[in-house]
């Protein structure tokens, strides 16, 4: 018995319906596509703007002394950051654009962008 | 050898769960061997018992089948009272109670796939949404979705053609209840 013999009319609108589900999950729960670049920032100024492909770390001067950022294919995080606090080496690997770890104490950032621009706030 | 103070009679109907159950929990037992690339991504084998049960003898022979194969399934495996054996529980429940209204569908139209494919939906929408109200109560948990959604799909698909060829190629031996 051939295996296309085992479907049903109505199993094919189930699975064309299953598709559609499927492909309406991803916009609405991918927003933003995937991690493309890490936007490092020091005194609000770009300290340096990276390419999430390869492997690499990049040490940011900052008043306290240096903060150091791990860059890795699809993600990036703070390794260690001469703060008191250590809330942005608490934060662990950024992997979604729009994330975002600050190191107040020594005014340096790390964010994650994605192809298309996400939003954190909108005004009118 | 003393006779026990209690009898227990065993009805026929009791011997086809306590099968089928066993045939599922050996399916269960397969699946957790197989590798996976992300937790929670199944084949979910034993649901094609599920199927074929709830077709050939009922919905509460497949209520029967299916929590007894989470229980002994849990056990086996050693994640009895786990988070896991929660979250197989409700992605059970909820496809359950999802096939206990999909069986109402025009048989004529809506096959062992149909029926697959809501319950795999089911499953996983049950799973996530135990996942995102008691074990990770952030919204980071729905960005698997697509992936899950997309491995419901594919094997509640192939798990419903594997239940439609097993009914079409083993006849009926009693009837349905």
């Amino acid at each position: 018995m051939h295996w296309l013999a085992l479907f049903r009319p109505g199993d094919w609108l189930t699975v064309i319906a299953g598709a559609a589900l499927v492909g309406l999950t991803i916009p609405l729960f991918w927003q933003g596509g995937l991690a493309d670049r890490a936007i490092i920032r020091q005194e609000g100024q770009v300290f340096a703007d990276i390419d999430l492909k390869a492997k690499k770390q990049i040490e940011v001067p900052g008043p306290l002394g240096i903060t150091l950022i791990a860059v890795e294919p699809g993600r990036a995080r703070v390794v260690s950051d001469p703060g008191p606090r250590q809330y942005c080496v608490k934060q662990g690997w950024l992997m979604r654009p729009g994330e975002i770890a600050i190191c107040a104490p020594n005014r340096v950032s790390l964010q994650i962008t994605g192809r298309t621009k996400v939003y954190d706030s909108i005004s009118y | 050898m003393t006779r026990s103070v209690t009898e227990l009679t065993v009805t026929p109907e009791d011997r086809r769960v306590a099968w089928l159950a066993t045939a599922a929990v050996g399916l269960s037992l397969v699946d957790a061997a197989i590798p996976s690339p992300l937790p929670g991504v199944k084949p979910g084998l034993a649901n094609i018992i599920t199927l074929v049960v709830l077709l050939r003898y009922g919905w509460g022979t497949a209520v029967w089948v299916s929590v007894l194969r989470v229980l002994a399934g849990s056990l086996l495996l050693g994640y009895f009272l786990a988070p896991g054996f929660f979250l197989s529980l409700s992605g059970t429940t909820l496809s359950l109670l999802t096939l206990g209204a999909a069986r109402h569908l025009p048989a004529r139209w809506f096959g062992p796939v149909s029926l697959s494919i809501l319950a795999a939906f089911a499953h996983i929408g049950g799973q996530l949404l135990l996942a995102r109200f008691w074990l990770i109560p952030h919204d980071g948990v729905f960005l698997l979705t697509p992936v899950f959604a997309g491995a419901a799909l594919v094997f509640g698909t192939i798990n419903g053609l594997i239940a439609a060829k097993l009914l079409a190629d083993t006849p009926a031996t009693d009837s349905p209840r």
